[in-house]
């Protein structure tokens, strides 16, 4: 051990120079996977929020049990559960596909019961004063309750996808070639923890302008209530 | 007048929540170009009564006909009647993600489909009407509660109601705000509005009236004049009510 043992064991630069290809292309799958997830885990929330607020009780029940379902499990339970379980029913996924649909549901189950809570908080002479004048349920929906309780729920939302995307490092375990599954095999072959460092630096820099964006975004529909 | 047929007629309406009966069979047309005031105690179901003029509640039995159409038979599309029939509420309920301009243009667009621009100009012409096409381009969180519920006002006005619906417009307004809603009424009701109001405006009342409805226990106990019902009631319910009224 020499005497820059401490800053060698994260900080090597052979392996920095080594790796730098294999976190970057880890990087990439990363903000794919991501970029996936948030598209369909929120469209879908809201889909589902938008199809409870018809308050038919069997459609409901059923929504509201798929949100709690997903909001209770782990997600890495149900990632090894689906990619372990779906080939015994003959359904092959790749990995990634695996990764995506259950980050996905995930999401969407959070999602859904922030948009019914933002949905819920919109007060009913909203809803009322738009009917009055003729407006169907749809519309009175679209153009007067959704602009608002979307405008409410857009903290949360923020706060809830950045959580789940982050947990695209749970592709690792069943092989997708994200960010941290780069860098513990780099690390398992290098036998010294920079790879993992590099990896860290990497969530980091996708992350940071994410968090900042959703700051952004929360000043931006911040507006003043009569 | 009296040869016109109802713009609307209510008869025997009955309303229940929940085993409670708030209307108990309540008969009443309004005439074209009248102005019909209700007044009565809180929970005698006046307002009930008002909102099922346009089933924001759905009423339990009886029947009402507003422009001769059956707004309770299953062919009627409530949506279609509704845009005729203009609601105002205590608590104004403008839309507050949408400029004055924008609340009041939205179901011209959205229901009756016009185009932006024309939607638009009818918006400004309503707006106009009440005495605030200033203001088209503010948000409600900027204008004052007498400002928010004249934009109320053209919001059902735009849509060229036959029948307009007042739910208590200025019991949420500072007393010196009152005014200026009531001279609006007052303009409608000059250009020929028909208009069913409750509200405990007694000055209002009893200038601009034609009828006046005292209602209590989900029914109507009496009606006349305004002159009648507040110099001269003669059921004793009415009389202690007035009397509170003018303390």
């Amino acid at each position: 051990m020499h005497q820059f043992g401490f800053f060698d064991a994260f900080f090597k630069w052979q392996l920095i120079e080594r790796y730098f290809p294999a976190i970057m292309k880890g990087m990439a799958v990363t903000i794919e996977i991501a970029f996936a997830v948030v598209l369909t885990g929120i469209l879908l929330g809201l889909l589902l929020a938008i199809a409870r607020s018809f308050r038919v009780r069997p459609v409901s029940a059923l929504i509201v049990l798929f949100a709690d379902m997903f909001r209770a499990l782990p997600p890495l339970v149900l990632v090894l559960l689906v990619y372990f379980g779906l080939p015994n029913a003959g359904i092959y996924l790749p990995s990634f596909a695996v990764l995506w649909l259950v980050l996905s549901l995930v999401l969407a189950a959070f999602c859904e019961e922030i948009f019914w809570a933002g949905i819920l908080s919109i007060a009913k002479g909203q809803w009322e004063a738009a009917r009055s004048t003729g407006l169907s349920f749809l519309s009175t929906l679209t153009y007067v309750v959704l602009p608002q309780a979307l405008r409410l729920t857009v903290p949360p939302i923020t706060n809830r996808t950045i959580a789940i995307t982050k947990n695209t490092a749970l592709g690792t375990v069943i092989g997708v070639g994200e960010i941290l599954n780069q860098a513990t095999t780099a690390q398992s072959f290098s036998g010294n923890a920079t790879p993992l460092m590099m990896g860290a630096i990497a969530y980091v820099v996708l992350f940071i302008p994410v968090v900042a964006f959703g700051r952004f975004l929360e000043t931006r529909f911040a507006w003043r209530r009569a | 007048m009296t040869a016109q047929p109802p713009i609307l007629e209510i008869q025997g309406l009955r309303k229940s929540f929940h085993h409670v009966e708030v209307l108990r069979g309540i008969d009443l047309a309004v005439l074209p170009q009248e102005l019909v005031f209700i007044i009565g105690p809180s929970g005698s179901g006046k307002s009930t009564l008002l909102r099922c003029c346009n089933r924001l509640e759905e009423p339990s039995g009886g029947s009402i006909r507003v422009g001769g159409v059956d707004i309770m038979a299953p062919s009627t599309d409530i949506n279609a009647m509704r845009r005729r029939i203009g609601m105002v509420f205590q608590s104004f309920n403008l839309y507050p993600h949408m400029t004055a301009l924008g609340n009041v243009s939205l179901a011209l667009i959205k229901v009756l489909r016009k185009k932006r621009a024309e939607a638009e100009r009818i918006a400004l012409a309503a707006l106009d009407r009440v005495g605030l096409s200033d203001k088209a381009r503010s948000y409600p969180a900027d204008l004052s509660g007498g400002q928010q519920q004249r934009v109320a006002i053209a919001r059902a006005l735009a849509l060229e109601p036959k029948l307009m619906l007042f739910d208590e417009p200025t019991s949420a307004l500072d007393p010196e705000l009152v005014g200026s809603v009531l001279n609006v009424m007052r303009e409608l009701k000059r250009g020929g509005m028909t208009m069913l109001v409750v509200s405990h405006e007694m000055r209002f009342a009893r200038d601009a009236a034609d009828r006046v409805i005292f209602m209590d226990h989900g029914a109507i106990v009496e009606e006349g004049s305004p002159e009648q019902i507040f110099v001269k009631p003669t059921e004793a319910r009415t009389r202690a009510f007035v009397a509170e009224l003018v303390r």
